[in-house]
């Protein structure tokens, strides 16, 4: 893999769901006034009759996400993570997840590292919310590639889906040949000193650190969990069973998210001391994503002192 | 089989009403008034004017009715047993354990319930959609919301009434369940909603007031908002919370109770007479 290279997930989302919207002419796209950023506009573009802009109103957003499906259409409604998971959490709860809805929340700007808009707009607990949804699929892919293929995957599901997009540009990771599965985390590398369990931008941030800590000695591996509900049990069980230590790392509130969801799975299957690298149960501040990953020590140099403390 | 006789459907709509009353009473809790109030609007539409089968409650051509008010699931459940859509015993099992009959309704547990609704402010938005897809389908359905006159405190009912608007929605008809009380008590002393057919028409929507329990006025409403073209519509219905129930008529208090065994054969005797002398 070469990590120079770096796209944005939400570019890669607009980008493949326009691709997509000519395969699938089910596909109708929502966006709340966000279109630019979210990256919709793509498939604005080409598909002006399927695209519904409802302006900023959240909630409408979602509950005319949920009338559009019962028709039969593939709605992705898409705007920035605090609003879709945070404003209309009830909307999303009572006309999405109860109903089991077949509508796609595509979610970006989730995170630290929506950078200097700060506090307001950086979302540090969708996952935890979305988490908690009977009938929901969450997901938080790690680059282009697998952004790409979970964009077309999705489209499969018949059920509701929240999947969590970043605003900043991330390595890619993966070659277009790489195969992925929802449910299945992916191992990458197979040291035995620990296991790194990372999510969306922060699996870029665990081989990074990987690969520092080869150079003093310490083997790691790294997990990506794309899919954090229904999460990887099998995966994660066979991690503690085969590594000395289990780190989580979330551009995430420590609470609810990632490190919450392997904590719960080991506490059940094979009881296992979980160090969590997450924002520590604080709100976020303005600055650029990369400093603000530094400040709240979830990039790679914050990992390698984990392992190495 | 649409049924246009006025005194008919009359006759239908106090079955409804009895319906609720049972409903209520089996399960010791509920919500009779606001349910009541609407019984007339729903038996127009189930009975006279919505293209539907009760033989194919999944049609994807059907006209579709977003009860966003959910609260009057009773009236919604009653009036589709009427319907044929399943039995009417199943009705004394509303709100049980085991029931699919839940406090407010869910699409998935029973036939002819075309959105999951409770949570006030939500259903009017899902209706919009369903009013966009059936436009982007070019499928001719009709798509009706009753919303009641406390939920539309509720923000998004007015940003579900702009993207109606905006949309040009023709096909979609909304019905505002215009009984005047809420929980806390009068619409205007509580929430502060007033003026509502000025604030209607300047949202861009063909407003009708009519009288919400005049059977003959709600199907001429009807009749105009399928010929409204280019926009969409919203009728004001006045009605009368727990309409029909003597002693629940204009009663805040019946917002959300059941009646004890005594109330309850009241509540009877009261619509069995409605149902002999007429209205």
């Amino acid at each position: 893999m070469n990590l120079d290279k770096k796209i944005a997930t939400r570019q890669s989302y607009g980008e493949e769901l326009a691709k997509l919207g000519e395969e699938n002419k089910d596909i109708v796209v929502l966006d709340a006034d966000l279109s630019t950023a979210t990256k919709t506009g793509i498939f604005a573009e080409k598909f002006p009759d399927r695209f519904i802009n409802v302006g900023i109103a959240e909630q409408n957003l979602m509950g005319i996400a949920a009338g559009l499906s019962t028709f039969g259409k593939i709605p992705y409604a898409s705007t920035f993570a605090v609003f879709a998971a945070g404003r209309a959490y009830e909307q999303i709860r009572n006309s999405i997840a109860y109903p089991k809805l077949n509508v796609k929340i595509c979610a970006t700007h989730a995170g630290i590292t929506v950078g200097e808009d700060g506090a307001t707009h950086q979302m540090l607990e969708d996952l935890s919310l979305m988490r908690a949804l009977p009938n929901m699929t969450v997901m938080c892919t790690s680059d282009d590639i697998q952004t790409r293929w979970a964009i077309r995957e999705i489209a499969n599901i018949n059920g509701p889906v929240y999947l969590r997009l970043c605003r900043m540009a991330t390595p890619v990771i993966y070659d277009v040949t790489d195969k992925f599965e929802i449910g299945k985390g992916i191992q990458i590398g197979d040291g035995t000193d620990a296991s790194i369990i990372a999510t969306g931008v922060t699996v870029s941030e665990a081989l990074k650190a990987g690969e520092i800590l080869k150079e003093n000695g310490v083997n790691v591996r790294v997990i990506d969990i794309h899919t954090i509900k229904p999460i990887d049990r099998e995966l994660i069980v066979k991690c503690a069973k085969e590594t000395k230590r289990i780190i989580t790392v979330e551009d995430h509130n420590i609470i609810g998210g990632l490190g919450t969801a392997v904590c719960e799975v080991l506490a059940e299957e094979y009881p296992t001391k979980v160090e969590r690298i997450g924002i520590p149960d604080c709100f976020g501040r303005s600055g650029k994503a990369e400093e603000l990953m530094k400040y709240y020590k979830i990039d790679s140099m914050a990992i390698v002192n984990k392992v190495l403390n | 089989m649409k049924i246009t006789d006025i005194t008919a459907l009359e006759k239908i709509a106090v079955q409804v009403r009895k319906g609720i009353i049972e409903e209520v009473y089996s399960a010791k809790s509920g919500h009779p008034g606001g349910s009541l109030s609407c019984a007339d609007i729903l038996t127009v539409l189930y009975f006279n004017q919505m293209n539907i089968d009760e033989k194919k409650p999944d049609d994807q051509n059907r006209d579709r009715l977003v009860l966003s008010k959910g609260h009057a699931a009773p009236a919604l459940y009653s009036v589709l047993a009427e319907k044929g859509y399943f039995d009417k015993e199943l009705l004394k099992t509303f709100r049980k354990i085991g029931s699919n009959l839940q406090g407010h309704p869910d699409m998935n547990k029973v036939p002819g319930v075309d959105m999951t609704t409770g949570s006030l402010g939500q259903g009017i938005s899902a209706a919009v959609g369903m009013a966009i897809a059936s436009k982007m389908n070019k499928a001719g359905c009709k798509i009706y919301c009753i919303l009641g006159d406390g939920e539309i405190e509720e923000g998004q009912v007015w940003e579900a009434l702009i993207a109606a608007s905006k949309n040009k929605l023709d096909n979609l008809c909304v019905i505002l369940d215009n009984n005047n009380l809420q929980i806390d008590g009068e619409i205007d002393k509580v929430g502060g909603m007033n003026n509502m057919t000025e604030k209607l028409l300047s949202f861009g929507f063909n407003v009708i007031n009519i009288d919400g329990h005049n059977i003959s006025s709600i199907i001429d409403a009807f009749t105009t908002a399928k010929q409204t073209k280019g926009k969409p519509t919203v009728i004001i219905a006045k009605t009368i919370k727990g309409k029909g129930v003597s002693f629940m008529e204009n009663k805040a208090e019946w917002h959300g109770k059941a009646p004890s065994e005594e109330e309850y054969n009241i509540a009877i005797a009261d619509l069995d007479n409605a149902m002999i002398v007429g209205k």
